[in-house]
């Protein structure tokens, strides 16, 4: 076994890639492991629950409904709203300061401009629909998560949806092209590039990146995000199919 | 809120305009797809900062300066400089801007100014380094007075012209000697963003004016240096692989010339 070194600090000298093998054990196209719950709150419009890795993320969405304030309203159609939010307690580092920060409003508007284009918002107009994301428990690729989880608690919600959205982090570590960076790679890593891509046109709905990269290394990366959001689909498919099943059901469990 | 509803009328009333001249090949201040307005560039502006430089894109107008200060660095990069970086979309700048405190707009444009100069490693950061528990942070200011379309793009110009002026302030007994500087600060790179929006038709057109940005259906901007890219963020709207390797292309084709702006004001 190696033993996995993680120093802060420097970020060039880290080692995160060892015979093809990630810190964690992954190979380089290799997600973790995903699990999403549908329908955990019952009281939400739609919900959803995601585990994908060590992060745990919950998401409420209420609507449409109307819209407060009424100056918000939109005759056009529904003005989609998206809260991101990161709970005191979700890193290993010290207790943070709960509520908004700059980077969970940038996520937060980032999240609802991808949601925005898969959702037939003009259906409904006068309303809002509201996306409410709590990280529990962060470990690197949250807004992906995010996003994810998001896709299946709207869908949940029974909004009508042209296609279904899915999401991940590719990134370079190590000089190395990786899928679904966890923390140490997201951290001292040389390159992030979160993406997230709807699921029949293969359509761009969330492109970000830092770092430096060539062209060519972003045009085979966006080739390892189409491979990785067809896998993450079908658990996204998965726990849609699951909370419409007669038989007895599991209870959730967090 | 008024003027947003009268600024997204009177743009879908230009839309048509827009769209004929389009088909035509040009857009309607006569630009071609991929041109921007004129760029002029200001340094050394503001004789209280370090570094400060004004960035006009056609009327677009950003001021950016730079201000040191001891500061304690980030615990997991204990010998790192801190920078920050802040963006005000001020009031006076656009009917559809408003007084309190940061939105996501700016907020946006902040972090993603931000994560270009960052990302490009252009300065050291390493160097900042004072004393244990000390070291110099860098504040990048980055004041909107007019906003005409795209102030990203004129955010980080300024930005970038500013740190090129920067002087590094002197230190002495853990403490920064006001007016007084050792010598330049040492950038290795020239970070600058390329903005560009589609309208319907799957074309981009760069350095998008405001009624151009309020009819896009999406907006892109890429960060660029001489050899990389160095930041990406998509706004509103859909893009496919393909319309995102073309856009790269045109922000490096792009971003080369506004580094030959900024080499101008060296």
């Amino acid at each position: 076994m190696t033993e996995w070194v993680i120093s802060l600090g420097g970020t060039k000298d880290v080692q995160l890639i060892i015979d093809g093998k990630r810190t964690d054990g992954r190979t380089l196209d290799e997600l973790r492991a995903i699990r999403i719950e549908a329908g955990v709150i019952p009281e939400a419009d739609g919900s959803s629950y995601i585990e994908w890795g060590n992060n745990k993320i919950v998401c409420g969405v209420y609507g449409p409904r109307e819209c407060i304030p009424r100056h918000g309203a939109s005759p056009y159609g529904a003005t989609l709203k998206c809260r991101y939010m990161m709970s005191p307690f979700s890193s290993l580092e010290e207790h943070s300061r709960s509520g908004p920060s700059r980077r969970s409003n940038e996520l937060s508007k980032v999240i609802r401009e991808a949601l925005e284009n898969v959702l037939l918002l003009g259906k409904f107009p006068n309303t809002q629909i509201e996306i409410y994301i709590d990280v529990l428990q962060a470990d690197g690729g949250t807004r992906t998560a995010s996003l994810t989880a998001a896709a299946v608690a709207l869908a949940n919600a029974g909004i009508p949806m042209k296609d279904m959205v899915a999401a991940v982090a590719v990134g370079k570590a190590s000089e190395t092209l990786v899928v679904d960076l966890n923390k140490p790679e997201d951290n001292l890593g040389q390159s992030d590039m979160p993406i997230a891509m709807s699921h029949r046109d293969k359509n761009l709905l969330l492109v970000q990146m830092d770092g430096l990269l060539t062209k060519e290394e972003i045009s085979r990366m966006l080739d390892m995000v189409e491979k990785s959001c067809d896998e993450i689909h079908e658990v996204q498919a998965d726990a849609l199919r699951r909370i419409y099943k007669t038989e007895q059901k599991e209870p959730f469990r967090w | 809120m008024g003027d947003e509803v009268k600024d997204t009328i009177m743009a879908h009333i230009r839309r048509n305009v827009m769209e004929k001249t389009l088909v035509k090949g040009t857009r309607y201040d006569g630009r071609a797809f991929d041109e921007y307005r004129t760029v002029e560039i200001q340094t050394n502006v503001i004789k209280t900062a370090e570094g400060s430089a004004i960035a006009k894109i056609g009327e677009t107008t950003v001021l950016a300066a730079i201000k040191f200060d001891v500061v304690t660095p980030f615990q997991d990069r204990p010998t790192q400089g801190v920078m920050i970086t802040n963006a005000e979309l001020l009031p006076m700048a656009s009917p559809t801007f408003e007084p309190g405190p940061p939105g996501e707009k700016s907020i946006e444009a902040a972090r993603v100014v931000d994560r270009a100069i960052r990302s490009a490693e252009c300065i050291d950061l390493n160097s900042f380094f004072i004393e244990e528990g000390k070291v110099l942070g860098i504040y990048l200011d980055l004041y909107v007075l007019n906003h005409s379309g795209n102030y990203t793009d004129a955010a980080t110009l300024a930005g970038t012209a500013a740190l090129i002026n920067t002087k590094m302030p002197r230190v002495e007994n853990v403490k920064i000697i006001r007016g007084e500087y050792e010598g330049p600060l040492e950038m290795t790179s020239r970070p600058v963003t390329t903005s560009m929006i589609k309208v319907d038709k799957n074309y981009w057109l760069v350095d998008p004016m405001r009624d151009e940005e309020n009819v896009a259906e999406t907006v892109l901007t890429i960060g660029t240096t001489e050899k990389h890219v160095c930041a990406m963020q998509k706004g509103r709207g859909s893009l496919s692989k393909t319309e995102l390797l073309d856009a790269i292309d045109i922000a490096f084709k792009r971003g080369n010339d506004l580094r030959k702006i900024l080499k101008e004001v060296e």
